[in-house]
């Protein structure tokens, strides 16, 4: 997309603007960073209920007898088992292992499925598929994004106030499950799914409904929070972003996604590159840090030992809710066990950093 | 909205004279476009600063953005405060945030600088 294109709006676009709203670019999109301060909106999602527009990302249906199979050959999980009414966390992998993308693929009945790429992502994932899509008449692909909303509700309060709204009782909607139910009076595809390390859903809905949705939600107590509460709360709790943390340089064994990568199936376009990059090891790993000393690590800076760079800060800042500055970077094998001291490069200097293990935050589960 | 009795420049700085020295910092205009302002690195005392020169960095939760001085001098005082509390940036800016004092080189300096009602029209014009 060029960056003259007019930004595309989401159908909350006017919701924001009453709401001051502060607008940024983001993935040909208008879309708001904050609406006051990003720190007490990371503190609504930790502590109550913060509503997030992701009506930008991808929204893309696959219907047909050849579904499973296509998607199968493209996703590093086993599609095939899947059962409808389940979400997987999943990475789209290029024939070098290289991840296209990261996205949750829900199976909506035994032919139907639904793909959520990164907003930047989905033509390239398109793209992707459409080659290694044998013939037109198995599965049909349909880019919904334009018509279907996204709102995520999420914190320790959400499930309470999407219930609340919701016609049937949603209490057994798991974790990575996902059902259409009447919500505020319209039907809705809810999924028990986030991108913050909070319980919650992830909403789906026509457009025209969605700024009734959220003014609900919003009643019941919700925050409105933006794209900038979003990457802090994202980053605490370990999740990585593509585009900064992950792209077709890497591997998802490099960015520690060992776990959601089954390159063991026959048909997948990326088994035969993931098979060899898993059985001879890799040589560098995503790691997570603290700093130690007085410091924000940013997205570019060099991790150092001494005079030598030995790895980048792929994310990095502060996080309100631990009161430390954290961050993410790719280092060699030697220097990604937890305890081991690091040095990021602020402005010329050194400032000291300790490697730890990941997630920085996860939420407690008694409350 | 900005202090009648303070001077500014295009770079959203603010100075107040205190006999020859100054006091510097950033106006609410700007700590309001940084948002939450979780670190500021500013020059040692006794260092010299230049006039609409870079003087330090600021920091919000998502970028970093440079401060520059609204007037030259020998930094003779630094906002200790701000190293465990920059939020005093965003909840104080023309008080309790401030930054630096300055003893000012070179008054003609300050005839450079905006009045309060310049500076407000800039910021009309911005926003």
């Amino acid at each position: 997309m060029s960056e003259e294109q007019t930004p595309r709006r989401t159908p909350l676009y006017d919701t924001h603007a009453r709401l001051n709203a502060r607008f940024v670019p983001f993935a040909g999109w208008d879309m708001p960073v904050r609406y006051d301060s990003i720190i007490r909106e990371v503190e609504a999602v930790r502590t109550n209920a913060g509503l997030f527009d992701v009506s930008h990302m991808g929204r893309v249906e696959f219907e047909g007898p050849g579904a499973a199979s296509l998607l199968d050959s493209v996703l590093s999980v086993n599609v095939r088992a899947m059962r409808p009414g389940r979400a997987h966390y999943n990475v789209i992998c290029d024939r070098s292992g290289g991840v296209i993308d990261d996205c949750i693929v829900y199976r909506l009945a035994d032919r139907r499925f639904l793909l959520i790429p990164n907003a930047s992502n989905t033509d390239a994932v398109l793209d992707w598929i459409e080659s290694l899509r044998p013939n037109h008449e198995d599965t049909s692909i349909t880019n919904v994004t334009p018509d279907i909303a996204m709102i995520a509700c999420q914190g320790p309060n959400a499930r309470d106030m999407v219930a609340q709204l919701a016609e049937s009782d949603i209490s057994r909607i798991r974790p990575f499950r996902a059902r259409t139910v009447t919500v505020n009076g319209v039907e809705a595809f809810l999924a028990r799914t986030g991108y913050t390390g909070e319980d919650g859903f992830e909403i789906m809905l026509p457009g025209e409904s969605a700024p009734a949705m959220w003014e609900s939600l919003m009643e019941l107590g919700a925050s409105a929070c933006g794209l900038g509460a979003r990457d802090v709360l994202r980053l605490e709790a370990g999740l990585l972003l593509h585009g900064n943390d992950m792209d077709t340089s890497v591997n998802p064994y490099e960015a520690a996604l060992d776990r959601f990568v089954d390159p063991d199936r026959d048909g997948y376009a990326a088994g035969d590159a993931l098979r060899a990059i898993r059985d001879a090891g890799v040589s560098r790993k995503i790691a997570a840090f603290t700093m130690v000393e007085r410091g924000i690590a940013r997205p570019g800076y060099s991790i150092m030992d001494g005079e030598e760079r030995v790895g980048q800060v792929t994310s990095g800042g502060p996080s309100p809710t631990l009161d430390t500055n954290i961050g993410l970077g790719y280092v060699p094998i030697a220097y990604s066990e937890p305890g081991t001291r690091i040095a990021v490069e602020i402005r010329g200097r050194p400032v000291q950093a300790e490697i730890t293990t990941l997630p920085f935050y996860r939420r407690s589960r008694s409350a | 909205m900005n202090p009648e009795d303070l001077k500014y420049s295009e770079e959203h700085e603010w100075l107040r004279m205190e006999g020859d020295n100054a006091v510097i910092g950033i106006t609410h205009f700007a700590q309001d476009s940084l948002g939450d302002v979780v670190f500021v690195e500013l020059p040692e005392v006794g260092s010299d600063v230049e006039q609409f020169q870079k003087m330090g960095e600021i920091e919000s939760v998502k970028a970093v953005s440079d401060l520059y001085s609204p007037v030259g001098g020998r930094v003779i005082e630094v906002n200790e405060s701000l190293v465990d509390s920059p939020e005093l940036v965003n909840d104080s800016p023309y008080e309790d945030g401030w930054m630096l004092r300055v003893a000012v080189a070179d008054s003609s300096e300050i005839e450079r600088l905006m009045s309060a009602s310049e500076y407000d029209a800039l910021i009309e014009s911005q926003s």
